[in-house]
């Protein structure tokens, strides 16, 4: 018996064909599998496509001479009327999408585990999670929409001081610089565009763990993948949330 | 006891793994084996067969756009009878003229020289020269040529929009891009223009993931990364710079559709078109010419490495020698690669940017020059003293660095923000960017394709064709694009319609005509590549296994063709690709890299 565990520990190291081609092979880099590679290049180039909205945004709102304040802006809470809560909405947003990563955390510590139920179970947490920050985001939008803001119009204009108010309250001179809302829709639609095929792909995971498709691997790797891919629109909620709502 | 526990663990993950094992074969139809074929091998011919169309349409382009330039004056009611919407009373219409300019750029560079050369050959050699199967996901590799596919099919539509193609170049810079009233090239082509582009991102992005993973992952026993041959390793970092810059370019596509689409104004800003005054505000036609050439720039260097790392393949196997500097080859590569993304700026020194900005692009532009001169002094000193075969792909390959060379010499010009106040948009930087990416791109790829024919079809090329293919190709290439420095130096600029107006240019009318001729020459002389390759791929001789006595793994693997590449086990690797004419006093200058080391080898350990 020690010495087939010895044999086996040798070939380990030599021949122990490696999980990716099923043969035998060379050293895999970062001896991870071809499949969590490829999940690591695409979110690199996700990140890139992201930087240059995020660096097209620093750009146009860097030429302008005034921009309005997002104290200002993002200051309603649902059900709450007319209110003054700057940046309270969007903190309890990013708190349930934070949440909701803690949540896919959990589920892919349960998969090295083998434990099934654990990893639907905080898998579910993960897909409400990430359907409660897109219903959040519908209800900013539509808010702003209702405003006045569009791609095309910013009705946060400032008054005689600078100070950020609506053109349809009368307090502002003249309407804001229209970049605004461009920017604003274009990115943080295409964040949620984002989010919203990661709750898509994590539904298709719930349901494929729930068949036991990944008991039957033998490992949750792609419960890893798509976790990996669900922190990455987390992340990248942390730098549109600076640019546009603490900036 | 050992054997039976090796078999043991081997069957085991064999099952687990998505390995196509060789020997299986499964009934296949026409449909599933030619078609929607998920064998790397079939995808690399699609890809190669669907660039061969492309260039014939792009190549086309140029003549039309040549004819109009060689004879402004002449009439051409033959082009008419068969163009009809393009010409007007024999004239080349100006909006057909600026249409075809732009797909002429768009095509060959994103269609043919992108996708068709990486997809082509990353495809056929990536998985036969590491010892795969095939590609890691095979299904995604199959997307990536469908999504190419369906992008040929929205960009072909568009020439047959009433409005014509998109015209704005293929750069499309804004506003002349954004604003549908500009010019009608710049209406319902554009948007096609855009949705093809998107398609055709999505088609790199898959192909690239899969070839970066199948390198990293799916090597076989021995197949270390130094000891990979240097096609793998130049289209390896192909396809990081295809991962890391196209995506910048969706950026800056999607910005633009909205500008088009929802009235924002990322690029625009005070514009009045026919004396009323647009509501735009706040954009920046620079904004776009940054994202744009952050991709726009490392596409050359996605055009140029694959060609470069199987020149670097073919010199070594055509001259018998070892090549001159394995490793300064890898890392040249390398510093190409990240150089390449930070040079973008000096196609904008004129643009309006910051002109401190621009002598920090010069500075990293410049520094490009070291790693390129380091790989072309290596494919001299590669030929150096070798005991050369004058082959078709040796030809192609000793092409391919002297059009290097002569366009990089153009290139360090051009780098230097002052030389190109008198430069840009002349027709000098035409002659250095086809010379240096264009003319020099398809000698890599005429290179790979007469190297590799025999192991893509089992069978020879023909030689003679090959060589007045050649002939005409050389000659007639520096025949349109050497004249064009002089033109440009007197500063013409690119892509006017006609110089008839303006006496100082019009002067190079002579030269004009001279450039067409030999473009239309060499037009029609690829036809008889085409001829030779359609012909051969039926009656040519057929190949022995190893025609060129290479050392890399792809011909040791049955020259018909099998799925999975190699019958029972796959090979082992025991020594980089190079050893040619080891042994002076051997009959056989070649050791494949399936032969073990012997003992003296082991003993001194350069190389292996």
């Amino acid at each position: 018996m020690a010495e087939i565990l010895e044999i086996q520990e040798e070939h380990h190291t030599n021949l122990l064909p490696t999980p990716d081609n099923g043969e035998g092979g060379e050293k895999t880099a970062m001896n991870i599998s071809y499949g969590k590679t490829m999940m690591w290049y695409f979110l690199l180039s996700d990140a890139f496509t992201f930087s240059a909205f995020l660096i097209a945004y620093a750009s146009i709102r860097l030429a302008q001479a005034w921009w309005p304040n997002p104290n200002l802006v993002f200051k309603s809470f649902p059900g709450l009327g007319h209110t003054n809560a700057p940046l309270a909405f969007v903190s309890v947003m990013t708190f349930i999408l934070i949440l909701s990563s803690v949540a896919v955390v959990r589920a892919v510590q349960e998969g090295h585990r083998m434990n099934q139920k654990g990893v639907m179970l905080w898998m579910i947490g993960g897909i409400v999670g990430g359907a409660m920050f897109l219903g959040c985001q519908a209800w900013e939008w539509n808010h702003l929409i209702a405003e006045g803001l569009r791609p095309f119009y910013n009705p946060f204009g400032p008054d005689a001081n600078g100070v950020t108010h609506l053109v349809e309250e009368h307090m502002a001179v003249s309407p804001g610089p229209i970049a605004f809302g461009a920017l604003f829709f274009g990115i943080t639609g295409f964040h949620g565009f984002h989010v919203f095929t990661g709750v898509c792909i994590n539904i298709w995971a719930f349901f494929a763990t729930a068949n036991g498709t990944f008991q039957r691997r033998g490992h949750y790797e792609m419960i890893e993948k798509v976790g990996l891919y669900w922190h990455f629109v987390d992340l990248v909620w942390v730098f549109v949330f600076l640019a546009f709502y603490l900036m | 006891m050992q054997t039976t526990t090796v078999h043991e663990t081997h069957a085991d993950v064999h099952v687990h793994g998505p390995g196509h094992g060789g020997g299986h074969h499964h009934t296949e139809t026409f449909i599933s084996k030619y078609i929607f074929s998920l064998d790397h091998k079939t995808i690399g011919k699609q890809f190669l067969i669907m660039g061969m169309a492309w260039a014939i349409i792009g190549g086309f382009m140029s003549v039309l756009f040549r004819v109009q330039l060689g004879w402004p004056d002449e009439t051409f009611p033959v082009l008419e009878r068969i163009f009809s919407t393009w010409f007007t009373d024999g004239k080349l219409n100006p909006e057909a003229y600026y249409s075809l300019i732009t797909m002429h750029g768009t095509i060959m560079v994103f269609f043919v020289l992108t996708a068709s050369l990486s997809g082509t050959f990353a495809n056929v050699l990536i998985p036969l020269q590491i010892g795969a199967r095939d590609m890691a996901s095979p299904l995604m590799n199959a997307l990536s040529f469908w999504f190419f596919f369906i992008a040929g099919v929205v960009m072909f539509a568009s020439l047959f929009l009433p409005t014509g193609a998109a015209s704005a170049g293929w750069t499309i810079y804004p506003p002349l891009s954004a604003l549908p009233q500009t010019s009608p090239g710049s209406g319902n082509g554009m948007t096609f223009w855009l949705i093809a582009m998107v398609l055709f991102v999505a088609s790199t992005l898959l192909g690239g993931l899969n070839y970066v993973s199948t390198v990293l992952n799916m090597r076989t026993k021995g197949m270390t990364m130094f000891r990979l041959p240097l096609t793998v390793w130049a289209l390896f970092f192909t396809a990081i710079i295809g991962i890391l810059s196209f995506p910048v370019l969706v950026s800056c596509v999607v910005l633009l559709i909205f500008d088009r689409g929802l009235g924002t104004s990322f690029y625009l800003s005070n514009i009045v078109i026919g004396g009323k005054a647009l509501p735009y505000a706040g954009g920046s036609p620079i904004l776009f010419q940054h994202l744009f050439w952050f991709l726009g720039h490392p596409e050359v260097y996605i055009i140029i490495l694959p060609a470069m790392g199987m020149v670097s393949e073919i010199l070594a196997v055509h001259s018998r020698k070892p090549i001159f500097g394995y490793k300064a080859m890898i890392f040249s590569i390398l510093g190409i690669t990240v150089l390449g993304f930070i040079v973008w700026a000096h196609h904008m020194y004129l643009s309006g940017m910051n002109p401190f900005l621009g002598s920090v692009f010069t500075l990293f532009t410049l520094l490009i020059a070291i790693p390129s001169a380091v790989k072309v002094f290596n494919w001299l000193t590669t030929l150096w003293r070798g005991n050369i075969r004058i082959t078709p792909p040796s030809m192609f390959a000793i092409g391919f660095v002297s059009m290097f060379i002569s366009g990089g010499l153009t290139g360090i010009w051009l780098g230097n923000s002052t030389i190109d106040i008198q430069l840009h948009d002349t027709y000098f930087v035409v002659a250095h960017f086809h010379i240096v990416m264009g003319i020099a791109a398809f000698f890599g790829m005429f290179a790979g394709i007469y190297h590799w024919f025999p192991r893509m079809f089992g069978r020879m090329m023909n030689e003679t064709m090959a060589y007045i293919h050649f002939a005409i190709t050389f000659i007639g290439a520096y025949l349109i694009f050497w004249p064009m420095h002089f033109i440009g130096l007197a500063g013409v600029p690119r892509r006017y319609y006609s110089f008839n107006e303006i006496e100082a240019f019009s002067q190079y009318g002579d030269l004009n005509k001279l450039i067409s001729v030999a473009t239309i020459i060499v037009f029609l002389g690829q036809f008889l590549f085409l001829v030779n390759f359609f012909w051969s791929m039926y009656r040519g001789r057929k190949s022995v296994q190893n025609p060129w006595q290479a050392n890399t793994l792809e011909w040791t693997s049955p020259i018909e063709g099998i799925h999975g590449n190699w019958d029972g086990e796959l090979p082992t690797v025991h020594r980089w690709p190079y050893d040619y004419s080891r042994d002076p006093n051997s009959d056989i200058d070649f050791i494949p890299q399936t032969v073990p080391l012997t003992e003296e080898e082991k003993k001194d350990k350069i190389h292996h």
